[in-house]
C-alpha cells in the first residue's frame, strides 16, 4: 500500500463479560488498513466476530461488552481517545453505516425525509428548508424517481429494497469517508440485492469513499471487495486481496467455505461441508481455534495458537501449515 | 384460459416416459386467495393472489425445487399441497387419490405420507418438549407402539441425522441451528412419509453447516426413497439438490425444467435476469447482469397481461393485454412468455 491508509485498526480486542465469570473473546487481536476508495471486506459465519469488530470501530459496543486493548485510527486520529460527544460528530459524520435490516435501523414513526434531515441538520448545519432540498436530492441520488413523494412517506410503506436505498442515502448524506455497511444486502431478494451492492458501489466511485463490508456471502465479496479478511474465531485467519484468496486460497477454513458453497456453474456430487460448529466465543479450543474442525490439523495445532503471517506480498495467513 | 385437463396429463405422461416413475403428487390448477378485509364492516374488499393457476407433479423418488423471491407464492403453494391451506380452486392428487376435498379426520390418514421441514427451526420446535418428546410425538399421534418400541425407533432416526442418543433428554434451546434442523427432519421421517416439502430449510443457517445438512438430506433421500419438494429462494442450492426446478413469479409458473435445460439454457427473461444475478465466486468471470428495475408488484394487484411486463427489458404490447400460459418448448421445458410462441413442437 503506497497510499496512507484511512482506517488502521490494531491489536483490536472486544470482550464480553459475561455472568458465571465466563469471558467471550468476541474480537481477540484484530488488525487491519482500509485505504481511501478500497473496498475491504470482513467475512465469516455467525460467531466469527466480524459485526463486533464493525461496532467497535463505531464504537457502539454495549455492556456487558468492552473495548479493552488497541487502537483505531481514522486518518492517524485515534478514536479510542475520543469523548463520547466527539465520537458522536465522528458517527454520520466522517463514517456512515448501514445494517442487515432496513426495517430495525429505520425509525418507524418518523418520515423518510425527517430521518435524513435530522442528520443533515444535526451534522451539516443547515436549515430546516436546505436540508428538505438536499434530502430530495439525495433520494434521487440513490435512486428514487419520485423522491419528491418519498420524502414524506413512513418507512413501512416502503420495500424492503427501497428501505435500504433509504438508509443509504442518510447514511452518505454528510459525505463519509469511510461506509461501513453490514450485511447490506442480505435481508433482500436476489434481484433486489445486486441493485443494492451495485448502488453501494456507484457511490463509492461517486463520492470517493471506502467502504467496510461485513458479510458471509463469499459471492458477494468475489464481486464488490479490493481486499478480503476472514475471521474465525474472533481473530482474521486470512487476509489477502480478492483475487489471491480465490485463486490462491491457503488457510482450511476459506478452503471449507468455499468448498461447502454449492457452485451454479459445476455439478457436484456432494458438498465438502466442514464437520462440526462455530466454537462459542467464551470456549475456543485451546491452540489453533480452528483445529478441532481441521481436516489438516496437526498435534502441535492442539498447542499453540498460530500467528498471522505474511506468506506473499498481500496474503497473510494463520495457519501452521504455512510455517 | 389456463392449461386444459388434456395438457395436465400430457406433461404428467410425459414426466412418466423421462423418470420412467410414478406421479407421486400431482396439483391441478391450484388457487389460492387470502381476502383483504375493509371498511367497517370487515367487507371483502379484494384478494391478494398469492397462487394463481399452477398445475405441477412430482415423480416418485425425485426432487422438485421451487425458486421464487419473496411474495412470489412459493411457501403458500407448498402449504396448499399439503393442504394446511385450503385451495380456493383446484385439486390436489396423492397417489392418483383427490385428497382436496377429504375431511380433516379423513386427510390424517394421508397426513403420515406427508410432512414438512420448516425454515426456521428455532419457531418450529415446541421449547417445551424435550427432542426425545418430539421425535416420539408423530409416533404417538399416527400408531399404536408401545412406550419401548417408540424410544428404539425415535432413537435410531436421531443417530441417523447425526445427533446422539443421549441428547433426547435435551431440548431444542441446548442446540445450534444446524442440529435444530437435523431434529426438525429426523422428527418429519418418524412416521416414514414418501413426500417431504422442504420449505427454505437451510436459508437461516451458515454456509459449512448449509453443506452438512444438504448433504444428509441427500442421503437421506435415497436410504429412504424420499420424493422432496424443496423451496428455496438460493438458485445454486436448488441447482444443487434438484431434478427439476420450477420459478414462479407472482403466484404464476414463469418456467418449469429438468435443471440442466434450465441453468443452462434459461429461456423466461425473469429466470435469465434471477440466474445473471447471483454474484458468483470466480474473481476472473464476472457474468454480465442483466439488471431488473423496480420491485415485485403487490400480489394483490398484479399488472395486466404478463405479470412480469412491468420489469421486463423485452415486454411489448402483447405482453400488457394477454396472460401468457405455460407451454412446452422442447424435452419437458415449460415456458410462460410470449416470446417463444412459436409453433408448439
Amino acid at each position: 500500500m503506497t497510499q496512507k491508509p484511512l482506517l488502521e485498526v490494531e491489536g483490536l480486542k472486544t470482550y464480553f463479560y459475561l455472568d458465571d465469570d465466563m469471558v467471550a473473546k468476541a474480537v481477540d487481536g484484530v488488525d487491519f488498513t482500509v485505504s481511501p476508495g478500497e473496498t475491504v471486506a470482513i467475512v465469516g459465519e455467525s460467531g466469527s466476530g466480524k459485526s463486533i469488530t464493525s461496532l467497535s470501530i463505531m464504537q457502539l459496543i454495549q455492556k456487558p461488552g468492552k473495548i479493552i486493548e488497541g487502537t483505531i485510527s481514522l486518518e492517524n486520529d485515534n478514536l479510542l481517545k475520543k469523548s463520547g460527544k466527539q465520537m458522536t460528530k465522528i458517527r454520520g459524520n466522517d463514517i456512515g453505516m448501514i445494517f442487515q435490516e432496513p426495517m430495525t435501523a429505520l425509525n418507524p414513526v418518523y418520515t423518510i425525509g425527517n430521518q435524513i434531515t435530522e442528520t443533515l441538520k444535526k451534522h451539516k448545519k443547515l436549515s430546516k428548508k436546505e436540508a428538505h432540498q438536499r434530502a430530495i436530492e439525495l433520494l434521487k441520488v440513490v435512486g428514487f424517481p419520485r423522491a419528491e413523494k418519498i420524502i414524506d412517506e413512513y418507512p413501512h410503506q416502503l420495500s424492503g429494497g427501497m428501505r435500504q436505498r433509504a438508509m443509504i442515502a442518510m447514511a452518505i448524506s454528510c459525505d463519509p469517508k469511510l461506509l461501513i455497511a453490514d450485511e447490506p444486502s442480505t435481508a433482500l431478494d436476489v434481484t433486489i440485492q445486486a441493485q443494492i451492492l451495485d448502488l453501494l458501489a456507484e457511490m463509492k466511485e461517486r463520492l470517493d469513499m471506502a467502504i467496510l463490508l461485513i458479510t458471509h456471502d463469499l459471492g458477494v465479496v468475489a464481486e464488490y471487495a479490493d481486499r478480503v479478511l476472514v475471521m474465525y474465531g474472533g481473530q482474521i485467519v486470512e487476509k489477502a486481496s480478492v483475487e489471491q484468496l480465490f485463486e490462491n486460497t491457503k488457510h482450511p477454513y476459506t478452503t471449507g467455505l468455499l468448498e461447502s458453497l454449492p457452485d451454479i456453474d459445476k455439478e457436484m456430487d456432494r458438498l465438502g461441508a466442514i464437520k462440526g460448529t462455530v466454537p462459542p466465543a467464551h470456549s475456543f479450543p485451546k491452540g489453533c481455534r480452528f483445529s478441532d474442525r481441521c481436516p489438516h490439523v496437526m498435534d502441535h495445532c492442539y498447542e499453540s495458537n498460530p500467528e498471522l503471517r505474511q506468506v506473499e506480498s498481500d496474503h497473510h495467513v494463520r495457519c501452521f501449515l504455512y510455517e | 384460459m389456463s392449461l386444459s385437463e388434456q395438457e395436465v396429463r400430457e406433461k404428467v405422461t410425459e414426466n412418466k416416459e423421462n423418470s420412467d416413475h410414478e406421479v407421486l403428487v400431482q396439483a391441478k390448477h391450484i388457487k389460492k386467495y387470502f381476502p383483504i378485509k375493509g371498511g367497517i364492516f370487515k367487507h371483502t374488499v379484494g384478494h391478494v393472489k398469492a397462487v394463481d393457476d399452477v398445475s405441477l407433479s412430482i415423480s416418485k423418488g425425485e426432487t422438485l425445487g421451487i425458486v421464487g423471491e419473496s411474495g412470489s407464492g412459493k411457501s403458500t403453494l407448498g402449504r396448499v399441497i399439503l393442504r394446511l391451506l385450503e385451495p380456493t380452486e383446484g385439486d390436489i392428487i396423492f397417489e392418483n387419490n383427490d385428497i382436496s376435498h377429504l375431511s380433516n379426520r379423513k386427510l390424517r390418514d394421508y397426513r403420515k405420507n406427508m410432512q414438512i421441514v420448516f425454515q426456521d427451526p428455532f419457531a418450529s420446535l415446541n421449547s417445551k418438549m424435550s427432542v426425545g418428546e418430539l421425535v416420539e410425538e408423530p409416533l404417538l399421534v399416527q400408531t399404536s407402539l408401545s412406550k419401548s418400541e417408540r424410544k428404539e425407533k425415535s432413537t435410531k432416526l436421531l443417530e441417523r441425522v447425526g445427533l446422539r442418543a443421549s441428547d433426547r433428554m435435551k431440548y431444542p434451546h441446548e442446540f445450534s441451528g444446524g442440529q435444530r434442523q437435523r431434529i426438525s427432519i429426523a422428527r418429519a421421517l418418524t412416521l416414514n412419509p414418501k413426500f417431504i416439502i422442504c420449505d427454505e430449510p437451510v436459508s437461516s443457517l451458515d454456509v459449512s453447516i448449509q453443506a452438512q445438512v444438504l448433504n444428509l438430506m441427500a442421503d437421506l433421500q435415497d436410504e429412504f426413497n424420499l420424493t422432496y419438494l424443496f423451496i428455496a429462494h438460493d438458485l445454486s442450492v436448488v441447482k444443487h439438490i434438484s431434478d427439476r426446478v420450477a420459478v414462479m413469479y407472482l403466484g404464476r409458473i414463469a418456467e418449469i425444467a429438468p435443471k440442466g435445460l434450465l441453468y443452462d439454457n434459461p429461456l423466461h427473461p425473469y429466470t435469465q435476469a434471477l440466474l445473471s444475478s447471483i454474484p458468483s465466486t470466480n474473481v476472473r468471470r464476472r457474468r454480465e447482469k442483466i439488471k431488473l428495475s423496480g420491485d415485485l408488484p403487490s400480489p394483490a394487484n398484479p399488472p395486466s397481461g404478463c405479470a412480469f411486463r412491468t420489469r421486463c427489458p423485452y415486454a411489448h404490447e402483447r405482453c400488457s393485454v394477454e396472460r401468457p400460459e405455460l407451454k412446452h418448448y422442447h424435452n419437458g421445458h415449460y415456458v410462460a412468455c410470449h416470446l417463444y410462441d412459436g409453433p408448439d413442437t
